[in-house]
């Protein structure tokens, strides 16, 4: 850690003296979430959501692991063991549920993370390698979820994989033998529910590693927070515990309330009902839909309804299959660069109206494209689907870079600690910049530089 | 710079294509175009509705009417039978439906199941014992089709949950075998096809099943409970959601314990973070 007041750990007993020595674990886990690592003292409710998630991926790798004791990835008994597990297994109904639930929980809690991160710009320097992290870390989880949709073999899991393999097919060239090297075969069936079984049990391990790189990550610069200030002194920081992790106990239970409603009172709300009838490639269901957090790239995907022609020639460029293939892992991937797309100095939201309003705006646009994106493909959803799309775009690509340009923001106070107790009461050691150094001699200073 | 400039003409481009080719013709067929032609039946379709009363087993507190669930059983035996299997579902698990272990017995007895012949290895069929799923009347799918005007009986043990709103679309499906209003049928020229059934609770009103409960008093009822067409058809949506969801009343149950304990728990979080963060008077906004 680089603040130089961070508190140090100091082993008491002989037992933690010895082990110290040879492998300082408790060390660490003090460092990265114990009185050794200091926070911002100002997070607010929205700070909670990054150990939430840590919290729905550990749900999930342990109800997982206990339902593949019982589950068996063969088409032919597939959604049966599944059945086994919801009426055989002890208390296999509260696994299950929790486990199907536990990943709609994942995906709200990632999505509030992400939209915090958008609101805060906490993907601007010197935290960018923590953002370019967490979309890695986004993009797994949609693989792995959708994965672990086709496991339960109903209609909605085969449809399912065979759109989104599907995809992979509009790649010019070389998309159909994709299509089928990826399934296996020609159409989804044993081989790719095998595949899709061992993938979806490989890639929580993979999230976990790619989540301990986010969490180191995070530690170089230490946590944003809601003023965008950086930390300047000992009195902008408290040691994560026992501060956040009484605040993070806190949200948890709220958390933990929520979602245990949804699996002991509605447990299928948010699933498909055709996923209750086995797969059955001779039946196609009338609606083909996703799982509800996949609903606005969905839409995105089915936005292009037309060809790229040349016009009066019926020359096609590209297909419209392409260029909504193109445009949904466009939508994610322009994630990555989203760093250096938004060049304002201020990184809080709070301190630019301007950008505040888009912002709003964007959480509009993303609630119209999962709405559209689970309605059938008629008039007027396309329309609605395609103004969102052409929005989406824009604010990353047009709309961001011009606002951060142009945008006058709001005072900003001069450190976390005037934002919190006022001016007339902060230290004058903070105003006269009393600040310590770090240990690597790197103090992130604040100093609100654009982000190249 | 390299990066926004990039950006920005991928952003522009991408828009363009997608107003240009997309939406602008979407907007003009939407407004210029023929009106899309919808099915007939969507004139004739209903949603499914709810029995008078409801439900036991509704809401946060509803329990199993183990009766009604008995009575359901008994539609299902000498009606639903006849074309559905319950291959989910085990004889040993009427002892959930208060049957006790010797009635079991005695009602798996009552079913003839597939089984294999010991002396001889030829398969035939034999009594069924508690540990036998709920058979289908039917060898195989291809048999069931050849019977059934090439529609297969689903099997039914998940029905409750396989269909939006599936109790009440169980129980409006038995009771929807109306005529369509014939004035209307006139104007649009809508005619069941031969060989399907009008059901105005079934997504495309047509449908290959016949009207499976056609007479008051089709069954007898053990429990003396008059046998009107929606109570039986409420008795067997009841049994139908119990097959599909057997542990639906002891998670909900389950539930309260659960959310009891972490609302007491959550309480606990909430009073020590005050306590934690009271010396560091945080100044509200």
């Amino acid at each position: 850690m680089s603040f130089a007041w961070a508190k140090q750990y100091e082993p008491k007993s002989p037992l933690t003296k010895w082990l110290d020595e040879k492998l300082p674990l408790p060390r660490l886990v003090y460092n990265a979430v114990g009185a050794g690592y200091p926070v911002p003292r100002n997070l607010n409710y929205m700070w909670n959501f990054g150990v939430l998630a840590g919290v729905c991926l550990m749900i999930q790798i342990v109800t997982g692991v206990i339902l593949a004791m019982h589950y068996a990835a063969n088409a032919g008994v597939a959604f049966a063991t599944v059945e086994h597990i919801m009426r055989n297994v002890n208390y296999g109904w509260m696994l299950r549920y929790a486990h199907a639930n536990g990943a709609s929980f994942f995906f709200i809690v990632i999505y509030l993370h992400i939209f915090r991160g958008f609101f805060y710009s906490s993907y601007k320097a010197p935290r960018e390698m923590i953002w370019l992290l967490g979309v890695v870390i986004f993009l797994l989880m949609m693989a792995t979820a959708f994965m672990g949709y086709v496991l339960p073999w109903g209609q909605m899991s085969f449809w399912g994989a065979q759109v989104i393999t599907g995809l992979f097919s509009a790649i010019p060239l070389v998309g159909e033998p994709l299509q089928v090297w990826l399934l296996g075969g020609f159409a989804p069936d044993n081989a790719a529910l095998n595949r899709f079984f061992s993938l979806h049990f490989l890639l929580p391990f993979v999230i976990a590693g790619v989540v301990i790189l986010h969490i180191w990550a995070l530690h170089i610069p230490g946590s944003s927070n809601p003023t965008g200030v950086e930390v300047k002194s000992a009195s902008d920081t408290v040691p994560f515990h026992p501060y956040y992790t009484a605040k993070d106990g806190f949200g948890l239970g709220v958390f933990l309330i929520a979602f245990c409603f949804m699996v002991f009172f509605l447990p299928n709300a948010l699933g498909h009902p055709d996923n209750y009838i086995e797969a059955n490639p001779l039946s196609t269901p009338a609606h083909i839909v996703p799982e509800w957090y996949f609903l606005p790239f969905y839409a995105i995907l089915r936005a292009f309804t037309m060809d790229l022609t040349i016009p009066f020639t019926g020359i096609v460029l590209v297909p419209a299959k392409l260029l909504g293939v193109i445009a949904m892992f466009g939508s994610i991937l322009l994630w990555f660069v989203l760093p250096w797309l938004d060049k304002s100095p201020v990184r809080s939201g709070s301190y630019r109206p301007l950008f505040k309003k888009f912002f709003w705006v964007l959480v509009l646009d993303m609630l119209v494209l999962t709405y559209c994106g689970g309605a059938p493909a008629e008039e007027p959803f396309v329309i609605m689907s395609q103004v969102a799309t052409a929005y989406y775009f824009l604010h990353f690509l047009v709309i961001l870079p011009i606002v951060s340009q142009i945008e006058v923001p709001k005072p900003l106070p001069f450190s976390i600690t005037e934002a919190v107790l006022g001016k007339d009461e902060s230290n004058p050691a903070v105003r006269t910049g009393a600040v310590g150094t770090g240990s690597d001699g790197g103090l992130p200073d604040g100093s609100l530089q654009p982000a190249e | 710079m390299t990066i926004r400039l990039g950006g920005m003409i991928f952003g522009l481009a991408i828009t363009a294509v997608l107003v240009l080719w997309s939406l602008i013709p979407g907007v003009y067929n939407y407004i210029a175009g023929p009106a899309p032609e919808k099915q007939a039946s969507y004139a004739f379709y209903e949603k499914p509705v709810a029995p008078a009363g409801g439900f036991a087993f509704d809401g946060a507190f509803g329990k199993w009417d183990v009766a009604q669930l008995q009575r359901g059983y008994q539609v299902y035996k000498e009606v639903c039978s006849a074309c559905h299997s319950l291959k989910y579902v085990a004889f040993r698990n009427l002892r959930e439906l208060g049957y006790t272990e010797a009635e079991v017995q005695a009602e798996a007895a009552s079913w003839t199941v597939p089984g294999i012949d010991p002396n001889t290895g030829e398969t035939t069929t034999r009594p069924g014992t508690p540990t036998d799923r709920f058979p289908s009347p039917y060898p195989n799918a291809i048999a069931a089709a050849a019977a059934n005007n090439n529609a297969i009986p689903p099997d039914l043990s998940l029905m409750a949950k396989a269909r939006p709103d599936g109790t009440n679309y169980i129980y409006s499906l038995m009771i929807g075998y109306t005529e369509p209003n014939a004035e209307k049928a006139a104007k649009l020229g809508f005619e069941t096809p031969t060989g399907l059934y009008f059901n105005k609770h079934f997504p495309n009103v047509n449908i290959a099943m016949p009207s499976p409960l056609v007479l008051d008093g089709q069954v007898t009822y053990a429990d003396g409970t008059e046998a009107t067409i929606p109570q039986m058809s409420a008795d067997v949506a009841a049994f139908l959601t119990w097959t599909a969801e057997p542990s639906l009343v002891a998670r909900k149950q389950t539930g309260w314990f659960v959310l009891a304990f972490l609302v007491f728990a959550t309480s606990l979080a909430f009073l020590s973070y005050k306590q934690i963060w009271a010396g560091l008077k945080p100044k509200k906004k």
